[in-house]
């Protein structure tokens, strides 16, 4: 037997009880150790119950949350401008559409004015012919009647002269210068227009 | 030990009663090295956790972002994976305490100082497993009421003189098998790890101080084997940890499973 076999023996004898527990099975829990694990585990488990993972859930749902409202917040976002887009599509269609519409009132409208200028200024070339014709007719009517007259005299006088007979016959004589003047009126009669006029001026001369 | 030769010289391999360290008193009821590491542990991990959750952020911080990775890997890859979706938010608190807790009663096997992983006292993953015991055996009955409960425990379709004996090998694995491996598979692979470090130190101690000339060398080995086992430690410390909520969550989602 060896000194520290001695202690050993002297030690648990005056130990009593902790001789069993020294040499105990270590399978065979210690009631102590058992009841200190227990109320350890309760306490810690309770914390985390209680606070702890409460906490991290806390924490977990609020980054789901702010994810998925960054998400939402960029789609909102995305479709915003995306209808944004499409009402300036819209927009811009409607303005070149109208542009489109008031180009082509502006050109029909601009069409109807040339037409109705044109056709006021037919009318007025046409009055203005018009009354130049008349003036022109009346100045002829006016110079043929004071030619009538005119003519008359002077071809009696110069039938007169040259004939040397003097013509005492008021009758006769009226009845020979009206045949003649009926003959310049068929003359005149024949070519009514100024060209003809003056092609019988003319051909007079 | 009867053996010839004299006290200074002989080598007491590590065993059972190394891990007997009461402090205060003795029997029953005497404060040991492992309550007292149990208790520190705890009150750390409470505190911390309390200050690391009080002012969490969306975007979280460099402290804040280890926590939710050891969170999430609680949550999402064991509770919401294995007992599914619909049913995880409840256990979520219990998993992450037990393996929070089991993880750093583990590390203290290779926290300097401390040195003794508090796990390898059985009363520790006793208390563990109960924990988890009551609460699938709870959530079991609440779900089916105790008889659908008992009937769920045997898989429909056998053959009626199967049915009992299925029933007994269900009732006893569901009531004592779990349980106890639970808590034995966790206490044994912490209570092993460290008679191994044991050996490894005391023996190459032993060694050095007492060995003949060049046995004297051999203790290098045994100390290098000592720092090679103390970081294979950690990954048994997290392994096992990891484990025993894995199984955990395999217990209870056997609850929400419907059929067997």
């Amino acid at each position: 037997m060896g000194a520290i076999d001695n202690a050993a023996d002297v030690l648990a004898a005056e130990s009593g009880e902790g001789g069993f527990w020294e040499d105990a099975y270590p399978v065979i829990p210690h009631p102590g150790e058992l009841i200190v694990g227990i109320i350890s585990f309760a306490i810690l488990y309770f914390l985390y119950k209680r606070f702890v993972v409460p906490r991290l859930e806390a924490m977990l749902a609020e980054r789901q949350r702010t994810i998925e409202g960054g998400i939402e917040r960029a789609e909102a976002m995305q479709a915003e401008a995306k209808a944004a887009l499409e009402q300036y599509r819209a927009q811009l269609a409607e303005a070149r559409n109208e542009a489109a519409q008031i180009r082509d009132q502006a050109r029909a409208e601009g069409q109807q004015i040339l037409e109705e200028l044109r056709v006021q200024a037919q009318e007025e070339s046409a009055r203005i012919v018009a009354r130049g014709e008349e003036q022109i007719a009346a100045a002829r009517q006016q110079v043929i009647n004071e030619l009538r007259g005119q003519v008359g005299g002077l071809a009696v006088e110069l039938a007169g002269r040259v004939v040397g007979e003097s013509l005492a016959d008021e009758a006769r004589r009226q009845g020979t210068v009206d045949r003649f003047l009926d003959q310049l009126d068929e003359l005149a009669a024949g070519t009514p227009d100024g060209r003809s006029g003056s092609t019988v001026s003319g051909g007079t001369r | 030990m009867t053996t010839v030769v004299s006290a200074a010289e002989e080598f007491v391999p590590p065993s059972a009663p190394d891990f007997w360290q009461p402090l205060v008193g003795d029997g029953a009821f005497a404060i040991t090295r492992s309550m007292i590491v149990m208790v520190l542990v705890t009150i750390g991990l409470a505190v911390v956790m309390m200050l690391a959750t009080r002012r969490l952020s969306v975007v979280p911080g460099r402290g804040q972002y280890r926590l939710e990775g050891v969170y999430g890997l609680v949550r999402n890859s064991i509770g919401r994976d294995i007992i599914g979706s619909d049913h995880f938010r409840p256990y979520v608190p219990l998993l992450f305490t037990l393996f929070t807790l089991i993880l750093l009663n583990n590390l203290m096997a290779i926290i300097p100082v401390v040195q003794f992983p508090t796990t390898s006292r059985i009363s520790f993953p006793i208390a563990f497993a109960l924990g988890v015991y009551v609460v699938y055996l709870v959530a079991g009955v609440r779900r089916r009421g105790l008889g659908g409960f008992l009937k769920n425990l045997v898989p429909s379709g056998l053959p009626f003189w199967v049915v009992p004996v299925v029933f007994i090998l269900e009732l006893v694995t569901f009531l004592i098998t779990r349980p106890v491996t639970l808590a034995l598979r966790l206490f044994g692979n912490m209570f092993a790890g460290h008679i191994l470090l044991l050996l490894f130190a005391v023996g190459g101690e032993f060694l050095l101080l007492n060995g003949d000339g060049l046995l004297k060398l051999v203790s290098i080995p045994a100390f290098f084997m000592f720092f090679l086992f103390s970081a294979f430690e950690i990954l048994i410390a997290f392994l096992q940890a990891y484990v025993f909520i894995l199984l955990a969550s395999v217990y209870i989602a056997e609850v929400y499973a419907d059929d067997h």
